[in-house]
């Protein structure tokens, strides 16, 4: 039983379970940015102070965040930064659709933001008319799929390389067919290139604000994302409101950190800091700039100390290319904006615990990204809170859909559970009966069969280490 | 006489009783008095994971309250030593018995942990030539802080040769109601583990949970594997004492 429209990740992971062609893709890709991470982090005890220095920055931002943003707005307005603010996807597409439109404005070129994706901003857009064209390589390939990302970092990353050179040479003009690297991404730049200088507004994320100083920084590789933001007239960013930090010096860790975690970089090719529109004297860059910061249930994650520490990430990634569930089953089978180990405990806190209860307990809580996270996000512990909320109502707290994801069926298990384990004289007689008889249990009992879909049916003892003890002479020394 | 109190946890008492005696018998070797107290069941943590706080709260204060007097409290398992040790502050936070359960979670020892840093043992191998592979369990390792206790131990036995597995710290897929809430990811994980140990070319695959052995167990045995899992306690006392 579950929550009526709850949406079953089981379902859609066994599905990619049965595609070798997804998993091998996706665990040759995420073996090597493992690999790649580690080799940027040789020292175990540098690793450790910069994740606790980075950690204490976002906690830090996060404490302060009110102020913080107040001082961000006042920062960028005196940068020429015009700031808005929406407390729902729908207001940060209105608003942007308002700001396209009062341009006139008909081709917006896009640089990576998760936020976007978030809000779904290009369909919203196409749907009023306007091209919304993803130019960073990895989003530009989904999306002449009309995929979603698959994963935060590498949206095409379920690809492998023969697949993207079918499909380019399907869907691009006059393009031939061709599986080598440079040529495919030579190709996509001709498309892109012309594109950039069509299109009347650009559109980026963020990865820091700078309050002290009005700063943007956007952290990027291939250049589309300068491209986005300086080629155009009118540039606008989009960020969730956690991703303000004090100072410029408070940004130097985190991008370290980032890069290493991410892709194993030591740094990007490019990192891009903006502090306004083109000036008087100055020949590049737009016209205007525009900030749009989301909450979409930040605030709400904000106020809960426990949860607030969700909001500390900085989107590396490391959590989902050390997961061993989404390194088997792939972004997609999370049917999320965010998938892996911090959509899994974003995701139910944004859409609510009980549709999502599902995708709670599809961990085995076996700690793998809080182990490399660099803000040290304790993921499962914040499972095992978000699990609770979804099967109590606490009074007290302001989780989405608390209580909702409770039935009948589990309290009463766990209500015997209760029962026989408290009270030893009925965990005697069933760990007697278990040793016994345990043998004869049917293996089509529904939570046997669960396990011995891939396993042999687990008997019991003949005689548990408590009856052994006992019968060590009775005493139990 | 140094005393301690040993606790059997659901798993090994039900499917590893040998590894418990094992555990036991080491301790005994190394000149411990072992106390075994009745009523012992579970450490609550199934009913924690899965977000029944009240009802893992019941069951964790009966056993807390078996191990009044101010003795380590040693258990074969990295998962429940975790439970008792870094999750029960967090049960009873707010609690009346928060304190006393405090106290009780400092005294909580994973065995290989009490042996290499508390007792400091040293094993002579007394066993035939053989070539064994190890599965970091992921709580002994990522919730208790497990720093390789069990492989130095391993390490001293000088005829057991150690095969790493490609994909050592790994999880392999038990996670208690995970395996049957999501048998299709867990069962591709034990899978990928069980092919993982295989590939060693070892005899055996040794592990300090009972949960973690189960999973695996299940997996080599459904395919007919020749390879065997061992809790590692059973695996130490074996080859360490005298017949
Ligand atoms: S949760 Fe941590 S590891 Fe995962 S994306 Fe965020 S910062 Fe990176």
């Amino acid at each position: 039983m579950h929550a009526e429209s709850e949406i079953l990740f089981r379902d859609s992971a066994a599905k990619a379970l049965l595609d070798p062609q997804l998993r091998a893709n996706f665990r040759r890709a995420m073996d090597g940015l493992v690999a790649k991470r580690r080799a940027q982090f040789p020292d175990p005890k540098d690793l450790q102070d910069l994740r606790d220095l980075s950690t204490a920055i976002r906690s830090r931002s996060l404490l302060n965040l009110p102020a913080l943003l107040e001082k961000l707005e006042k920062s960028c307005t005196k940068n020429g930064i015009k700031v808005h603010w929406a407390e729902t996807c729908e207001q940060a597409n209105e608003l942007i659709l308002g700001l396209l439109q009062a341009r006139g404005a008909k081709h917006l070129v896009k640089g990576k933001s998760m936020v976007s994706e978030e809000m779904h901003l290009n369909a919203f857009l196409e749907a009023h008319g306007i091209e919304a064209l993803e130019s960073d390589l990895g989003e530009y390939i989904i999306q002449l799929d009309g995929e979603t990302p698959s994963h935060i970092i590498m949206p095409a990353i379920h690809k492998n390389k023969d697949q993207i050179a079918r499909q380019f040479s399907q869907k691009i003009k006059d393009a031939k067919y061709t599986e080598d690297v440079d040529e495919l991404t030579a190709m996509a730049r001709r498309v892109l290139r012309q594109k950039f200088l069509d299109a009347d507004a650009g559109l980026s994320g963020v990865n820091f604000a700078v309050a002290e100083t009005g700063t943007l920084c956007l952290v990027e590789n291939e250049g589309n994302g300068r491209m986005s933001t300086h080629v155009p007239p009118l540039h606008i960013a989009v960020m969730g409101l956690e991703k303000v930090v004090a100072t410029l010096e408070e940004v130097a860790p985190l991008y370290a950190i980032l890069t290493r975690s991410a892709t194993g970089q030591a740094v990007s090719t490019y990192f891009n800091l903006i502090t306004g529109p083109r000036g008087n004297d100055e020949k590049d860059g737009p016209q205007e700039v525009h900030l749009v910061i989301l909450d979409n249930g930040r605030s709400r994650i904000y106020a809960d100390p426990q949860l607030r520490a969700t909001l500390r990430c900085i989107r590396c990634g490391a959590c989902m290319n050390h997961c061993p569930v989404y390194t088997r089953v792939g972004g997609h089978a999370y049917e999320a904006v965010y998938p892996g180990p911090i959509g899994k405990i974003l995701t139910p806190q944004i859409e609510g615990v009980g549709v999502r209860h599902d995708l709670l307990h599809g961990s085995s809580l076996c700690g793998a990204c809080a182990e490399v996270c660099p803000v040290e996000i304790p993921i499962p512990d914040i499972l095992v809170r978000l699990r609770r909320e979804a099967t109590h109502e606490d009074p007290s707290s302001n989780v989405v859909g608390k209580g909702t994801g409770r039935t009948a069926s589990e309290d009463r298990a766990w209500r015997i559970w209760a029962g026989v384990l408290k009270r030893p004289a009925i965990y005697r007689l069933a760990t007697w009966f278990a040793t016994r008889f345990g043998w004869a249990l049917p293996a089509s009992a529904p939570l046997i069969k669960s396990w011995t879909q891939f396993r042999t049916k687990p008997v019991p003892a003949r005689r548990s280490l408590s009856e052994r003890m006992r019968a060590e002479g009775g005493r139990h020394d | 006489m140094r005393e301690v109190y040993f606790y059997g946890t659901c798993l090994v008492d039900l499917f590893f009783p040998d590894a418990g005696m094992a555990g036991i018998q080491l301790l005994r070797q190394a000149g411990v008095r072992v106390l075994f107290p009745e009523g012992q069941t579970c450490c609550g943590q199934p009913a924690y994971n899965c977000g029944y706080w009240e009802e893992a709260r019941e069951v964790a204060r009966t056993q807390v309250a078996l191990f009044p007097q101010d003795l380590p409290v040693i258990l074969p398992s990295g998962s429940c030593a975790g439970m008792m040790k870094v999750h029960y502050p967090e049960l009873f936070h707010g609690q009346p018995d928060e304190a006393e359960v405090r106290a009780f979670s400092a005294r909580v020892y994973e065995l290989t942990q009490f042996l290499v840093d508390v007792l400091d043992v040293r094993l002579e191998d007394l066993g035939e030539p053989v070539k064994v592979t190890w599965h970091s369990s992921c709580h002994a390792v990522r919730d208790l802080g497990l720093k390789g206790e069990p492989q130095s131990l391993l390490g001293q036995l000088s005829n057991v040769e150690l095969a790493p597995l490609t994909r050592e710290s790994e999880c392999c897929g038990f996670g208690g109601t995970f395996a049957v809430r999501h048998p299709e990811i867990s069962g591709a994980m034990v899978c990928d583990k069980a092919a993982d140990a295989e590939a060693t070319g070892a005899a055996v695959i040794l592990s300090t949970d009972g949960g973690c052995l189960l999973n695996v167990n299940g997996a080599l045995e459904a395919k007919q594997s020749p390879l065997r899992v061992q809790h590692i306690a059973e695996f130490l006392w074996e080859r360490t004492h005298a017949r």
